[in-house]
C-alpha cells in the first residue's frame, strides 16, 4: 500500500540510533480466492444466485481476519445493497466509515459500510471507492434510513457527496466551516502555547506529531 | 358603519362625515377576530428546545415545529460537543488511543476502550492471547459501568419527567459504583484502564471481598427506585405508549439496545456474538414488547439485577484465577509501566523503574522505544463491537502497519439511535418528547465525539 521510512515522525536529524535508514513495505490484505471459510463460502452463494450481475458489480472479495469485505464498484452500490437487504436479510447497517487514502491514484476516499443480519446473526462489511476529483457516491439512505446522519457525518468529515441523500449538510461541524477535517491532508492544527517565556508548537508542528 | 370607506378595517371602521373620515374605534370585535383565526389554515411556531435547555441530555439542540402543543416537526442539532477525538487518535500511538477512545462517551468510559481494544487486538491477531484474567476484568468493568450509566439514564430521566426522588437514589448507587472504579483503576471516568493486549494492572489486594459487598449492598439499595417508579400511576401516565417505535422502525434506522429490546426481540451481542468469554456467563437478555418508554425503562431496571449476576459469576472467576497475568505475555506489546500504589497515589512502580534503570540495558532501550514510539500493527482493518447500555458500539480500526490508527471511526449508539428522536415524537405532545430523548439515552460525548 506505502512504503515508510525511518522513524516515527523524526525526519533529517532526529535519528541517533541508527536505524532511520529501514524502509518498510507494508502490504494490504490483497483479494481472497475461495475457499473463505465459515458462513461466507454460503453467503457469496447465496450472493450470487440472487444476483446476476455479481462478477460485474464486485470488484474483489477480501476475508480478512475473520471477516468478509466486498469491493464493490459505486455505480453498483444501491443494487448491491437493495439485495442484500431484501434477499440476504442484511437488515441493519451500523453506519459509514470514510477514509482517505491519498496514495491511491482515483481512489483516493473509501466508505466503508458494515451490516449486519440480525435473522442469520452474521456480518459482512461493503466498501466503495470513488476519486477526490468527482468525491459522489450514492446514498444508501433509501434503503437503510438510519444511515442519514451517518452519510452526512462522511460528507463533513470527507467532502464524499452522497447522491440522493435527502439532506447532505454539514452535521457535526459548523455549516459554514472550510474543508473537511479527517482527510489526510488536513492539519491537526492547535495553536502554539507560551508558557514561562518558553513556547511550545502547536500540535500539528510538533516533530512527533507530523 | 360606512358603506363607502374602500378597505375594511376590522379595528377601526370609518365613516365620511362633512367634517371629513371620523374613526371608532370599537373594540369588542372579537367574535370576527376569533372567527377569522379559526378559519386559518395553520397556527405554527417554531421553537428551539437546546442546545442549553436542562432535560436535553446535554448539548442537544432539538427544532421544533409545533401546532398548539402538537408536535409536527423534530430536528435535532448535534455538533457541540466535537472535539475531534478520531482525528486526535490518528496523532498517538496505539496505546494512547485508549485515552482518547475512553473520553467519548463519558458515561461509559469501559465500553469504548473495550471496543477499541478488541479492534486493535484483532488488528494484531491476538484476540486468544489476551488473558483470561484481564477478560474477566473487562467483563466485571464493564457490568460495573452498565450499571453506572443505566444509572444516569434512570435518574436523569426521571428528573427531566419531574419526578426528583428517583435521581437521588440513582446517584447514589453510581456513586458506589465510582468509588469501586476509582479503587481498581485511580480514576472514577475516563480511566483508560482497559489496554490493548489487557488491562493497566490488577485489581488491589481485596478487591474481590469489598466487590461482593458492593453488589450486596447495590441489589438492596435497587429496591428503592423499584418501589419508586415501577407501576406508579404518575410516573406510567408520562411514559406508556410515549416515545413509540416498533420493530420495523428499530431495523430500518439501525437501533440497536434497550430501544431496539423493547420492540421484544432479543437482540444482545453479549450473547449473540460473545466477545471477552461472555458465554461462560448466565444472565438473561431482557425485553419488553411495548415498544415505548416505559419498556424501556423497565429494560433498564432489569438489565441492573442481571449486570449484577455476571459480576458475581466475574468476581468467582477472579478469585479462581487470582495471581495470574492481566497483559498479554508478549513484550513487543505490553505496554511496559507497572503501577502501584505509592504513599503519594498510584504512579510508577518504584521496583519496576529499578529494574529497567538499573539492570538491564536493554529493557531501558525496550521501554523507550514502546513509550515513545509504540508497536506497529500490521495493516488492514476490522470492526469490532460491543454491547454498551446504549447498543452496539463498535470500532472501525484501519492501520496502515504503523504505530499509530491510520483512522479510527466509531460507531456510536448514541449516534445513531438520536436519529430516532423524530419518529418517536413526531405527532406527540411537545411534553413526551422529553420522556422520548430520554428513554434514547444519547450521551452528547458519544454523539459528537
Amino acid at each position: 500500500m506505502t512504503e515508510q521510512q525511518g522513524m516515527f515522525g523524526a525526519a533529517g536529524t532526529g535519528d541517533t540510533s541508527g536505524y532511520g535508514g529501514l524502509v518498510h513495505t507494508v502490504v494490504n490484505p490483497g483479494s481472497t480466492e475461495r475457499p473463505y471459510g465459515g458462513y461466507f463460502d454460503q453467503l457469496a452463494d447465496d450472493l450470487e444466485r440472487a444476483y446476476p450481475d455479481f462478477s460485474d458489480a464486485i470488484i474483489k472479495v477480501v476475508v480478512d481476519r475473520g471477516e468478509l469485505t466486498l469491493h464493490i464498484k459505486k455505480e453498483r452500490l444501491l443494487e448491491v445493497a437493495q439485495i442484500l437487504r431484501d434477499k440476504l436479510l442484511f437488515e441493519q447497517c451500523m453506519g459509514v466509515s470514510g477514509v482517505h487514502y491519498p496514495d491511491r491514484k482515483g481512489a483516493e476516499l473509501v466508505a466503508v459500510y458494515p451490516l449486519l443480519s440480525m435473522t442469520k446473526n452474521q456480518r459482512i462489511r461493503l466498501e466503495v471507492a470513488t476519486s477526490e476529483t468527482d468525491a459522489h457516491i450514492p446514498s444508501l439512505v433509501e434503503v437503510w434510513g438510519g444511515n442519514n446522519w451517518h452519510e452526512r457525518e462522511t460528507y463533513d468529515m470527507f467532502g464524499i457527496v452522497f447522491d440522493g441523500h435527502p439532506g447532505l449538510t454539514r452535521i457535526l461541524m459548523p455549516d459554514d466551516w472550510d474543508g473537511h477535517p479527517q482527510r489526510k491532508d488536513y492539519p491537526l492544527g492547535g495553536i502554539a502555547v507560551e508558557y514561562k517565556g518558553a513556547t511550545t508548537p502547536a500540535p500539528s508542528n510538533r516533530r512527533s506529531y507530523k | 358603519m360606512s358603506e363607502k370607506s374602500t378597505t375594511f378595517d376590522p379595528y377601526a371602521s370609518s365613516r365620511e362625515t362633512t367634517e371629513g373620515t371620523v374613526y371608532s374605534v370599537t373594540g369588542g370585535d372579537w367574535d370576527s377576530l376569533v372567527s377569522e383565526i379559526g378559519e386559518a389554515k395553520e397556527e405554527r411556531i417554531v421553537v428551539n428546545m437546546g442546545p442549553q435547555h436542562p432535560s436535553t441530555h446535554g448539548v442537544l439542540r432539538l427544532v421544533l415545529e409545533l401546532e398548539g402543543e402538537t408536535v409536527t416537526e423534530v430536528r435535532p442539532g448535534i455538533g457541540y460537543l466535537h472535539t475531534g477525538i478520531e482525528k486526535n487518535m490518528e496523532y498517538r500511538s496505539w496505546t494512547q488511543g485508549t485515552t482518547f477512545a475512553t473520553r467519548m462517551d463519558y458515561l461509559s468510559p469501559v465500553f469504548n476502550e473495550t471496543a477499541y481494544c478488541l479492534a486493535v487486538e484483532k488488528l494484531l491477531g491476538i484476540t486468544d492471547q489476551v488473558p483470561e484474567r484481564a477478560s474477566i476484568i473487562r467483563v466485571l468493568m464493564m457490568e460495573l459501568n452498565r450499571i453506572s450509566s443505566h444509572m444516569v439514564a434512570l435518574g436523569t430521566g426521571a428528573l427531566e419527567l419531574g419526578a426528583m426522588g428517583p435521581m437521588f437514589f440513582a446517584f447514589r448507587e453510581r456513586e458506589l459504583v465510582l468509588d469501586a472504579f476509582e479503587a481498581i483503576t485511580g480514576l472514577r471516568m475516563n480511566m483508560a484502564y482497559v489496554r490493548p493486549g489487557g488491562v493497566a494492572q490488577d485489581l488491589p489486594e481485596g478487591m474481590t471481598v469489598r466487590l461482593r459487598e458492593l453488589v450486596t449492598t447495590l441489589r438492596k439499595n435497587f429496591k428503592d427506585n423499584e418501589r419508586l417508579l415501577v407501576g406508579n400511576t404518575i410516573w406510567m401516565k408520562r411514559t406508556e405508549g410515549i416515545g413509540y417505535l416498533d420493530l420495523a422502525g428499530c431495523t430500518t434506522l439501525g437501533i440497536t439496545g434497550p430501544v431496539l429490546r423493547s420492540t421484544g426481540l432479543p437482540w444482545d451481542l453479549r450473547k449473540m456474538q460473545p466477545y471477552c468469554g461472555y458465554e461462560n456467563y448466565e444472565f438473561d437478555v431482557i425485553t419488553a414488547d411495548t415498544c415505548d418508554v416505559y419498556g424501556r425503562f423497565l429494560i433498564r431496571m432489569a438489565e441492573l439485577e442481571q449486570s449484577l449476576r455476571i459480576i458475581e459469576q466475574a468476581i468467582t472467576k477472579l478469585d479462581a484465577t487470582h495471581g495470574q497475568p492481566v497483559m498479554v505475555a508478549d513484550k513487543k506489546i505490553a505496554w511496559p509501566a507497572q503501577l502501584a500504589l505509592g504513599a503519594d497515589g498510584l504512579g510508577n512502580s518504584l521496583a519496576h523503574i529499578r529494574e529497567i534503570m538499573g539492570t538491564s540495558m536493554e529493557s531501558l532501550i525496550h521501554h523507550f522505544k514502546l513509550v515513545t514510539e509504540g508497536f506497529r500493527v500490521p495493516a488492514g482493518q476490522v470492526y469490532a463491537a460491543v454491547e454498551s447500555p446504549r447498543g452496539e458500539l463498535a470500532a472501525h480500526i484501519v492501520s496502515d502497519g504503523g504505530t499509530r490508527p491510520y483512522r479510527a471511526h466509531f460507531r456510536e449508539p448514541s449516534f445513531n439511535n438520536l436519529q430516532s428522536t423524530s419518529a418517536m415524537s413526531e405527532g406527540g405532545m411537545i411534553s413526551d418528547i422529553i420522556g422520548a430523548v430520554a428513554s434514547i439515552d444519547p450521551v452528547m460525548g458519544g454523539v459528537d465525539r
